[in-house]
């Protein structure tokens, strides 16, 4: 770090509010702990045994997934198909790869269990610079608890759009890595539209380099429990994260994310934007949003947001913004958060041109969530996805 | 011949203070083809009206009736209503995110008319409305009101009654907010959509001003929730000039 240059917002040392004691006697409360400051390891057993109250773990149904925890996983290579384009390569690799580890590392036991469990990774290899498009499908896990790591490397100056489409049974936790090299353009789609009884849970780590850019898209609509929560880090200067979510929790289902935005260098940019509807007894979502701008990030721009519909009683939508600036020079921070019922407001205008509530609702909802379908970019996924939310939405009596 | 008629309607509004008596007995018989002007000062009930005739869920008819051909429209849902033959035009029309324009108003023409519009027509229709009330074609793929600034909003409304053509429209401010550009503009669609379609309107309004442009066949002065006084255009003229202080005097106007 330079010294005789620095800028003056760093002459301050930062404070985290709330780091130091109170005066009020010492109550023994835990000082708020800077996002980036979590334990981290890739051993499985430097973790605590879970118990349900950590921070990272209160708010997911962790009696359903006791195995993918602690148990033993089934490491081995995965099936999977995938289809054909030229300047991506796809191929197992060792875990002695060096580029496992430098997106990222497990910050919870979950994790860490995929992390020392896996045999072999998969890597998604992008070096075309025309932009090009592939979909990796897995729709055979089965229902034996597995653990999997997939890398997926754009190299510099690269562009493609790669579609994680998981369908099928899956009892699965993994990690995926993801490094976006130097001005490379790499957007990432994961589409989770498992089986019913289908557990999943996934921490994405990307590290995004120097004026790079990449769009991030979680789509998750399928399975008992889906808890994908993806980790930012916006590690060199100009690094650009779009980052989206779209979720729609039915009677009994668990979808979760933890999206974590790290701005690391200078003039970076993220923008986060989740969108979920939940409709149905037990519907359950959970959104956690935690941007860190540190202190080397001057000049960054980011805003974040949550919104969340809910269309029947019975549900629960979980929406937590956390936003931490360790510097005074910035461009912009926000985010917001939403969580309601219908605007009745809507529903009377649509109705009072003749159109019957239930269509009227219909309407409402797919208006909502279509902001983040179109971000997806790809057409006939774009056509599948509307055709799923029209099918969730005609499922159940609006 | 259709006919609307409003028969001794009572209505109460919810409010945070609990229902509020807002309407004490109106009485207004529309025919196909008329022009009501309802003109009363803020507060006086006119908006209410409006919203209670369209069914919004607000509000509470505590008595009365509103007959459309003989067939009570207090009985219908709003939708019903729309599919009736009503519309309202609304003052401050709604944003509906993600819903682009040209989606909606074939959604809402197809349920009022009961199977989908032709294509090739419907498309030339839209257009050449769009044409008429100077709106540019973005329009018709942008979300439904969202980011449209206050006139263009109005326009749209007007928009959706020329291509709807429903029966009766209740017209609720459509004049406020506009510059007389635009006022000229909505005016003209008001006109054309009754040249066409010869419905019935009833058009709500605090100014005499949009009267320049809309010719009122009857005009009603609307104070403290009913009927005060009505005439022909005459009677506009005269407030105009006046103003509504001569039937403030002993009404509860809060």
């Amino acid at each position: 770090m330079p010294s005789s240059d620095a800028p003056a917002a760093s002459l301050v040392s930062p404070e985290q509010h709330g780091l130091k004691k109170h005066s009020d006697g010492g109550w023994g409360l835990a000082p708020v702990q800077t996002r980036s400051a979590r334990f981290a390891s890739f051993e499985h057993s430097d973790f605590p045994v879970i118990t349900g109250r950590e921070a990272v773990w209160k708010l997911s149904p962790i009696a359903k997934f006791a195995d993918l925890l602690d148990g033993e996983l089934d490491g081995s290579a995965f099936p999977y198909t995938a289809t054909d384009a030229a300047g991506v390569s796809i191929s197992w690799i060792d875990r002695t790869d060096p580029r496992i580890g430098t997106a990222g590392k497990p910050e919870e036991r979950a994790s860490a269990n995929a992390w020392t469990s896996f045999e072999k990774a998969l890597l998604i290899r992008i070096t075309g610079e025309d932009a090009t498009e592939v979909t990796v499908l897995r729709d055979a896990l089965g229902t034996a608890a597995r653990a999997a790591h997939i890398v997926i490397e754009a190299a510099p100056f690269s562009n493609a759009r790669i579609v994680l489409d998981n369908t099928g049974d899956a009892r699965i936790v993994e990690n995926v890595e993801i490094i976006v090299g130097e001005s490379a353009n790499l957007s990432m789609i994961t589409v989770q539209q498992w089986n019913d009884g289908a557990v999943h849970l996934a921490n994405h780590f990307s590290r995004v380099g120097r004026d790079a850019k990449l769009k991030h898209i979680v789509v998750s609509l399928g399975g008992s429990v889906v808890r994908l929560n993806p980790t930012t880090h916006l590690a060199e200067s100009g690094a650009d994260v779009e980052a989206y979510g779209l979720y729609f929790a039915d009677a009994g289902q668990h979808l979760e994310q933890q999206v974590y935005v790290h701005h690391e260098a200078p003039h970076t940019r993220s923008r986060v934007n989740y969108k979920g509807a939940l409709q149905g007894e037990g519907a359950r979502t959970v959104w956690i949003g935690d941007v860190l701008i540190g202190q080397q990030a001057t000049g960054t721009d980011s805003y974040e947001q949550n919104r969340n519909l809910v269309l029947s009683e019975g549900t629960r939508a979980d929406s937590i913004p956390n936003l931490e600036i360790e510097t005074g020079d910035i461009a912009g921070a926000g985010h917001a958060s939403a969580t309601g019922r219908f605007d009745d407001e809507q529903l009377f205008y649509l109705q009072s041109r003749g159109i019957p509530e239930e269509e009227a609702r219909r309407l409402v909802v797919r208006g909502f969530l279509s902001e983040i379908v179109q971000q997806i970019g790809s057409a006939p996924l774009e056509e599948r996805l509307q055709a799923v939310l029209e099918a969730e939405l005609v499922g159940t009596a609006l | 011949m259709s006919v609307l008629e409003i028969k001794d309607l009572h209505v109460n509004v919810e409010t945070d203070q609990g229902a509020k008596k807002i309407l004490r007995g109106v009485d207004l018989t529309i025919n196909e083809g008329e022009i009501h002007a309802v003109m009363g000062p803020n507060g006086s009930g006119k908006s209410t009206l409006a919203y209670t005739i369209a069914g919004h869920p607000k509000y509470h008819v505590e008595g009365g009736s509103i007959l459309l051909d003989g067939v009570e429209v207090l009985d219908m849902s709003v939708d019903e209503r729309a599919r009736a033959g009503l519309f309202l035009a609304m003052q401050y029309p709604v944003e509906i995110p993600g819903v682009t324009n040209t989606n909606f108003l074939r959604t809402a023409k197809t349920a009022i008319e009961g199977e989908a519009p032709s294509i090739r027509h419907w498309i030339k229709d839209v257009r050449t409305a769009m044409d008429a009330l100077r709106m540019d074609p973005s329009f018709a793929e942008r979300n439904v009101n969202e980011g449209f600034s206050g006139g263009e909003k109005k326009r749209n409304e007007i928009l959706q009654l020329e291509l709807l053509k429903p029966k009766f429209a209740v017209l609720d401010e459509t004049d406020s907010g506009l510059d007389v550009d635009a006022l000229k503009i909505v005016s003209e669609g008001v006109n054309r959509a009754k040249a066409n379609t010869g419905l019935g309107i009833v058009l709500i309004t605090h100014y005499t001003r949009i009267l320049r442009y809309i010719e009122p066949n009857f005009v009603h002065v609307f104070v403290n929730g009913r009927i005060a006084e009505q005439g022909g255009r005459e009677l506009a003229d005269r407030l105009e000039d006046e103003g509504y202080d001569r039937f403030l005097t002993g009404a509860n106007v809060g």
